[in-house]
């Protein structure tokens, strides 16, 4: 019973924090390089312009449902078995998700690493 | 890529690892959390440790999202995951979990799927060239509009 609580505290943290992810990073890429922003205007108007970007409050939200479901999913199962298992599908979900909503290109060298490093948090939940 | 953009980067690994090890630490001490108890929930930010790894995610969001804004996605998550290395390594130090012979294989694939992908470029190249434009400025006011 605890099984099935853990698993579907994975399955809500993978599909929220894609989402969050995706948004993210699109809304930060808007936003533009944060360093040389920071050097030419400041840190206030650097955190204003990235509040004004809607789809950061949107990945935000996404976010903290990922992290409250990692909060239950982490008092449900063991740590070595829910931070692998959903790191190891939110990470093969992202790489599907960037490369159709970001249009990110996905060579073989990232599909590559994309695939070692989701396999080996398999065999690290194993 | 610049020796600063990879302590960006070593920041995110090092932060959420602290932040996923001390939330953890905090919610041993609370026990499970049911769906009947939603209070449980909200207090269990006043445990000092959920404080602390709080405030570490918080630290690993801002470095999150500086790597967001000058790499692309696919570039920044596979960095991301030598965290999981790290928080194995914590769980069998810190709270003697046990790690299997194929969990080490694992923890040596993730990290080989890093220098994958850290050797890589970290933009698309797509985007890359069309920065160098002289009408990209046109273009992304137009994304911005």
């Amino acid at each position: 019973m605890r099984d099935i609580y853990a698993w579907s505290a994975i399955g809500l943290i993978i599909l929220a924090s894609a989402t969050g992810d995706v948004l993210l990073s699109y809304s930060m890429k808007r936003v533009g390089h944060v360093g040389e922003l920071w050097k030419r205007s400041g840190m206030l108007a650097l955190i204003g312009r990235i509040l004004s970007i809607p789809t950061f409050a949107l990945g935000l939200a996404a976010m903290g449902v990922a992290f409250y479901s990692l909060l239950f999913g982490l008092s449900w199962g063991n740590l070595s078995l829910v931070v692998p298992a959903s790191a190891s599908l939110t990470f093969v979900a992202n790489a599907v998700a960037a490369r159709i909503f970001l249009h990110e290109r996905v060579g073989r060298r990232r599909w590559l690493a994309a695939l070692l490093v989701a396999g080996g948090v398999v065999l690290m939940a194993i | 890529m610049t020796f600063r953009k990879y302590l960006v980067l070593a920041g995110i690994t090092l932060f959420s690892t602290a932040g996923d090890s001390l939330l953890a630490r905090g919610m041993k001490d609370s026990g499970s959390i049911s769906l009947h108890n939603i209070s449980g929930l909200l207090l269990v930010i006043l445990n000092p440790w959920v404080a602390l790894g709080i405030l570490s995610l918080l630290a690993f969001f801002s470095c999150y999202m500086s790597a967001l804004s000058w790499a692309d996605l696919t570039y920044v998550l596979p960095a991301t995951s030598l965290g999981y290395v790290l928080v194995a390594f914590i769980a069998h130090f810190g709270f003697h979990e046990m790690i299997s012979p194929t969990r080490w294989i694992g923890i040596m694939m993730i990290a080989a799927g890093v220098a994958f992908a850290a050797a890589g470029p970290s933009v698309s190249p797509m985007r890359g060239h069309r920065a160098a434009e002289p009408s990209s400025e046109a273009v992304s006011q137009e994304v911005n509009s």
